[in-house]
């Protein structure tokens, strides 16, 4: 199967268990994590996750998940496929 | 290869902070095999072929636009400019198939239609009669159909003739469209050197030179140059080029990515990114504060125009080393009503007429979605257009002038287009007449660089 990467972004305010839940979701999912990196910037939290999305379509639910958890907590939650970053930071 | 974290901020700050996106994905169909002597095939030919071929566009732009996390702000569909295709139609017939347009467009959910236009640069055949007789009730009665005329070129020269007939339909589209502000007008630009494969509106039309169908990606990012400046305030203005070449470099990649998968899922070549600074009526999405952040503290006042020329010609080449394929426009747009701080230069007696068709000489379009007081006559409106045509044609460049005169208002009055069309000050003209150059009719000759070959 063609590969396929999305990058999971959390950004908002540092609180406990942004990871868990985040990750939660997405074990529920069957969807695997292939890399996480993770910084507080200026107060805010950051989180970058690489995640394996081959073979799935069903990219628009998880984003509606997101966006419900990242309203509950106050978090910008996005998923977006890896090539966008690709394109504007690789020749 | 492995993404940095801090190129992943970069690109969600850039999208969710500094609004870039992806301004228009526009299909460009060709509409010449519609032709027919008959008008009822020929009016069903263009419903048919355009709801065929664009059936999918919205739903495969919104796909791209929520897996890529990158908003395309507008679908638009940009057809063979329909004069040519109008052959002994009247004028009856061509408002109806403006109307026809209007209904595929709001059938597919495209924001806008392109090309109901006419080249009548050097002459005009008589579907191009037809075509501008009909121009200002078709753009009354439809809402998505956008028109344009080219009536010049530095080939050929301009089509006096063609001029003085368009400042008459620019006043009779605002008579017709009172109670909107004029708002017809905003729907209708006139071009010198028009390019085909343009994907910005009101000027998009698929061209001659263009096959059968193509998907043409439109980006901007004023927003996002902006911020990028705003981090460097003790740049020079060398390292300024260079900032905004690296930004606009950024931006097109973005663009043609969207671009071909939206083109590759529904099957279709891929044509061109057209990189321009098009700015909107959000916070900080404005081409004059990029101006006024390179340090005037006006747009408008002395070193405009120096500032603009730096700054688009920095756009051309980070986008041209971005993308196989540059080609539109590229460069910096500067509506009036669409740029809050072209608002502002003008509100604060900054930003005149005078300056900014001086600025029209080294930015990218003209003078663009510009108000102007009701009791303007056609003439005076030829004369804006001669004077902007001339600037294209000499320069060998694309100029256009978009400019509405409002009904029943005058100058320094607030009038509101709503939408992306945004809400202009009217400005003045100057009080003298042109009538008797514009009577005169005729062609401008080319000039001598028609000769290079």
């Amino acid at each position: 199967m063609r590969e396929r990467h999305a990058v999971v972004s959390v950004i908002g305010k540092d609180q406990v268990g942004i990871i868990a839940k985040v990750t939660n979701i997405l074990a529920d999912k069957q969807i695997n994590i292939l890399d996480i990196s993770q910084t507080i910037l200026q107060d805010f939290f950051t989180m970058m996750m690489l995640v394996d999305v081959a073979g799935r379509e069903d990219l628009d639910q998880l984003q509606d998940q997101f966006n419900h958890l990242g309203d509950a907590l106050g978090l910008k939650i996005n998923i977006q496929l890896e090539e966008i970053f690709q394109a504007m930071h690789r020749v | 290869m492995k993404i940095a974290h801090n190129e992943m901020i970069e690109t969600i700050r850039m999208i969710q902070m500094e609004n870039l996106d992806i301004r228009t994905v526009t299909m460009g169909i060709s509409l010449h095999d519609c032709a027919d002597a008959d008008f009822a095939n020929l009016n069903q030919n263009i419903y048919n072929k355009i709801t065929r071929y664009a059936g999918e566009l919205k739903a495969v732009a919104e796909a791209v636009e929520r897996e890529y996390g990158i908003p395309i702000i507008n679908k638009r569909i940009s057809i063979t400019p329909i004069a040519e295709i109008l052959g002994n139609a009247s004028k009856e017939q061509a408002i109806e198939i403006a109307k026809t347009l209007d209904k595929a467009a709001i059938k597919l959910g495209v924001d806008f239609i392109g090309g109901y236009s006419a080249l009548v640069h050097k002459g005009m055949t008589k579907g191009d009669e037809t075509l501008l007789d009909a121009l200002p009730e078709a753009l009354s009665v439809t809402e998505r159909v956008c028109a344009s005329v080219s009536i010049g070129t530095t080939r050929a020269g301009i089509n006096m003739d063609a001029v003085a007939k368009m400042g008459m339909i620019i006043k009779e589209a605002a008579e017709r469209t009172k109670d909107q502000n004029g708002l017809a007008c905003a729907k209708l630009v006139v071009f010198c050197n028009p390019v085909e494969d343009n994907p910005f509106m009101a000027g998009a039309f698929h061209g001659t030179g263009e096959g059968e169908a193509v998907i043409n990606v439109g980006v901007s990012g004023p927003g996002v140059v902006l911020s990028a400046l705003k981090r460097h305030d003790d740049a020079n203005l060398s390292d300024i080029s260079e900032i905004i070449k690296k930004t606009a470099f950024k931006i097109t990649r973005a663009g043609e990515l969207i671009g071909r998968v939206v083109a590759e899922r529904l099957k279709l070549p891929f044509g061109i990114v057209d990189l321009s600074l098009a700015p909107t009526n959000a916070m900080n999405d404005s081409v004059a504060e990029i101006l006024e952040e390179i340090g005037l503290e006006r747009v408008g006042t002395h070193g405009t125009i120096a500032a603009l020329a730096l700054m688009n010609d920095a756009v051309k080449k980070g986008g041209a080393m971005a993308s196989s394929f540059v080609g539109g426009l590229s460069g910096a747009f500067i509506p009036v009503s669409e740029d809050n701080g072209m608002i502002r230069g003008i509100m604060d007696n900054s930003l005149t007429l005078p300056k900014l068709e001086a600025m029209t000489c080294v930015c990218s379009v003209g003078l663009d979605m510009i108000a102007l007081t009701g009791d303007v006559t056609p003439a005076t409106l030829s004369g804006i257009i001669a004077d902007e045509a001339a600037i294209g044609m000499i320069n060998k460049k694309t100029t256009a002038v978009r400019v509405i005169p409002v009904p029943g208002k005058g100058e320094g009055e607030m009038v509101e287009f709503g939408g992306l069309l945004g809400r202009a000050p009217v400005m003045g003209v100057n009080p003298y007449s042109s009538e008797k150059f514009i009577k005169r009719g005729g062609r401008i000759a080319a000039p001598l660089q028609a000769l290079i070959n």
